[in-house]
């Protein structure tokens, strides 16, 4: 029997234990490795729109350029970037955290990982083709991204269709393992919350990601094949794209946040030495927010001109979804309360979750609010907004599980020191970045505009100050890590005091291959 | 493994169904927005006039006319505003030429606002029910026959009418005309 064989030999020799594994610990690396490199890619373009804005008029690009930068920086991090990282946590930690040897479609896994290459490099070539990069922001609205859309836009297209076939064996995959493979007398309801977050969001990728590829097939047909469906001149609509983009886009957004979400959820017991405050009703709270998602999806056309009816019924169901936000907020500081708490770095950085999420929840409600989103439409309120949500939601929760979990992938303890400073950094940089676009936004500073009115330079100043520190701050991080690969002080097995978890009870650096018998379960 | 292959084959079916649901929303979203009058949607067959007329209040139409960017005719309301009873029969008229040197198609895109009185608003015959072929620096005369509906809410006093007129002689060959 080839599995048998398999068992007994270890990790691959050369370029081709990284082409050809099926591992789920090297491919979890790639992933994160690939999303680190994206991550420097869209933040290298951030800096670059930041270098424009640093004061009014135009200095260091052509507007065409700057167009082209906030659409690649978007496309980048959202797709690049953050996406492939959970996944990259969900190939690592899913099989440890509920007792399963491996990936349940390692085959797959294989090819899921490696058509992100690929696509991200079709993707970037965009930018020295003729006509340049595509130019109509990370939404790609029609007709911006279809009449008057670069020659470029086909080979988007392409990328998209890449990186979204890539996402959905993803998906299908986690969503095998979990159902499947769990240790014996591991029931759902005593899975870690990363394992139940992750779950339901792959539900959610297999639910959206199709309606994304068959938008994108549309703009294909109408910019190649004479359809018409978002051509008014023809009988179809450029609404019509919008409405489907963001059936897909809305759950988008909770698909690059559900899983921060499980991992806040793994730390703040941990470091708290408390077991989670209400773990049922965060699983209720988390599945509801998934199913209000594809609820709310009309909040982002408000100005759009849908009926009254519309906007009362979007922005009531948009508000809804703070209910069971609210409720994680809520168990995330009651398993805080009266607990022995120590603040090593994943700590930190969760805590900063939990404080600057609520600041991007908050103003998210303030733009459900449908009248007042008359005013802040488009503009940098908009940006301050998601970018709360997305730099210390996703991304933060990301760096809190890299420090978190790297003792236990690579061995070695990480550079405690480096850490803080790498938190303390990150931290002053993004308020500093993001917390004046409040303000620049609710004073009418319009978005994706590389000039703006005089009245905005001082807070402009500002954001591109802190973008720079933000951005260069990273460096600590890769610095962390490769200190922390090449070595450091041993990593225990239990790495820390108060963690639970079946990834605790085996050795650091984790085998190779790991829980070829199944664990037992308490 | 037989149980991995089942749970496989659904995740699939449901990732094909949702790529095809993505389809199917083009003409769910319209259906949607015919039936409920939604999005300034307006029928774009002929109806016929009910004969009641209500002459306790008046509806103030007004026209508007576009013509789509990079389209190169000239498109003008004669009749800028209108004041009907509600379900009276009146007329707009309307002038199109088309000022390129080639034989062109166009084709009238109208949308109704307020959205609320979108379904009340009755076309018995306009131009905008077909495509208008035009010969180089021709001119035409276009019109519209309409009524408003006596259901329309009170809180509705005035009805804006807005024609594009887009260019599809490249979507529609002169030669299948």
């Amino acid at each position: 029997m080839a599995s048998a064989v398999d068992h007994h030999h270890g990790p691959g020799t050369g370029i081709t234990r990284w082409l050809f594994t099926t591992n789920h610990k090297d491919i979890g690396s790639m992933y994160l490795i690939f999303s680190l490199l994206m991550f420097f890619i869209g933040g290298t373009m951030a800096l670059i729109i930041r270098m424009e804005l640093v004061e009014p008029g135009l200095q260091v690009v052509q507007p065409e350029f700057f167009n082209q930068m906030t659409t690649m920086h978007g496309l980048i991090m959202v797709f690049g970037a953050v996406m492939p990282a959970f996944v990259g946590l969900a190939n690592w930690m899913v099989p440890l955290m509920i007792g399963a040897p491996d990936m349940a479609l390692p085959r797959l896994n294989n090819f899921s990982f490696w058509l992100l290459p690929f696509a991200f490099f079709m993707m970037l070539s965009t930018l020295f083709m003729d006509g340049g990069a595509p130019n109509f922001g990370w939404t790609f609205y029609a007709p911006l991204s279809t009449t008057y859309a670069p020659p470029s836009v086909t080979f988007f297209i392409f990328a998209i269709h890449m990186a979204g076939v890539s996402s959905i064996l993803g998906a299908i995959n986690v969503i095998v393992t979990i159902m499947n493979m769990r240790a014996p007398s591991m029931s759902y309801m005593k899975m870690p919350l990363f394992v139940w977050t992750w779950l339901i969001t792959a539900f959610l990728l297999i639910a959206v990601m199709p309606v994304l590829a068959g938008t994108v097939t549309m703009m294909l047909t109408d910019i190649h094949f004479g359809t018409s469906f978002f051509d008014a001149g023809g009988g179809g609509d450029p609404v019509l794209f919008q409405h489907l983009f963001w059936f897909f886009g809305h759950p988008e957004v909770y698909i690059m946040i559900l899983p921060a979400f499980g991992i806040i959820s793994q730390i703040v017991p941990t470091f708290s030495r408390k077991p989670l405050f209400g773990y049922s009703s965060m699983v209720y709270a988390t599945s509801s927010i998934a199913l209000l998602s594809f609820t709310v999806w009309a909040h982002h056309m408000f100005t759009v001109g849908i009926p009254l009816v519309g906007e009362l019924f979007f922005m009531y169901a948009t508000m809804l979804i703070s209910v069971p936000t609210g409720v994680k907020v809520f168990n995330w500081v009651a398993t805080m309360f009266r607990g022995s708490m120590t603040f090593e770095t994943p700590m930190l950085f969760a805590i900063a979750f939990i404080v600057l999420f609520t600041i991007g929840g908050l103003s998210g409600l303030m733009l459900a609010i449908s009248p007042a989103d008359f005013q802040y439409h488009d503009t940098y309120f908009v940006v301050a907004h998601f970018h709360y949500v997305l730099v210390p939601g996703a991304v933060f929760s990301i760096m809190a599980a890299a420090y978190y979990w790297m003792p236990k992938w690579t061995g070695n303890m990480y550079d405690e020191y480096l850490g803080k400073w790498h938190f303390w950094c990150s931290f002053i940089g993004l308020n500093l970045t993001f917390f004046p676009m409040h303000f620049v936004g609710l004073a009418g500073m319009p978005r994706r505009i590389p000039d703006y009115s005089i009245q905005f330079a001082d807070f402009n100043m500002i954001s591109s100050l802190g973008g720079f520190l933000f951005g260069f701050s990273q460096l600590i991080f890769v610095l962390v890590v490769v200190k922390c690969v090449r070595g450091g002080a041993p990593a225990k097995a239990v790495v820390w005091e108060g963690a639970e978890g079946l990834e605790w009870s085996i050795p650091s650096p984790a085998p190779y291959h790991t829980f070829e018998k199944p664990p037992e379960v308490k | 493994m037989k149980s991995n292959r089942k749970l496989i084959l659904q995740l699939c079916g449901a990732t094909l169904g949702m790529f095809l649901f993505g389809f199917a929303l083009v003409p769910l979203y319209d259906v949607f927005c015919d039936i409920t009058g939604l999005n300034g949607k307006v029928e774009l067959v002929a109806s016929k006039s009910t004969g009641v007329i209500d002459t306790s209040r008046v509806i103030t139409v007004q026209f508007v006319a576009n013509t789509n960017e990079n389209m190169p005719w000239q498109f003008v309301a004669k009749d800028v505003e209108i004041k009907v009873y509600p379900g009276e029969n009146a007329r707009a008229d309307f002038f199109v030429k088309n000022l390129s040197s080639n034989q062109m198609v166009g084709q009238a895109i109208v949308s109704v606002s307020p959205a609320v009185g979108a379904k009340y608003f009755h076309k018995t015959q306009c131009f905008c029910f077909d495509r208008q072929v035009l010969e180089p620096k021709q001119g035409q005369d276009v019109s519209v026959l309409f009524s408003v509906d006596t259901k329309l809410p009170e809180s509705v006093k005035k009805i804006t009418l807005s024609y594009t007129f887009f260019d599809i002689t490249e979507l529609q060959p002169v030669a299948a005309n």
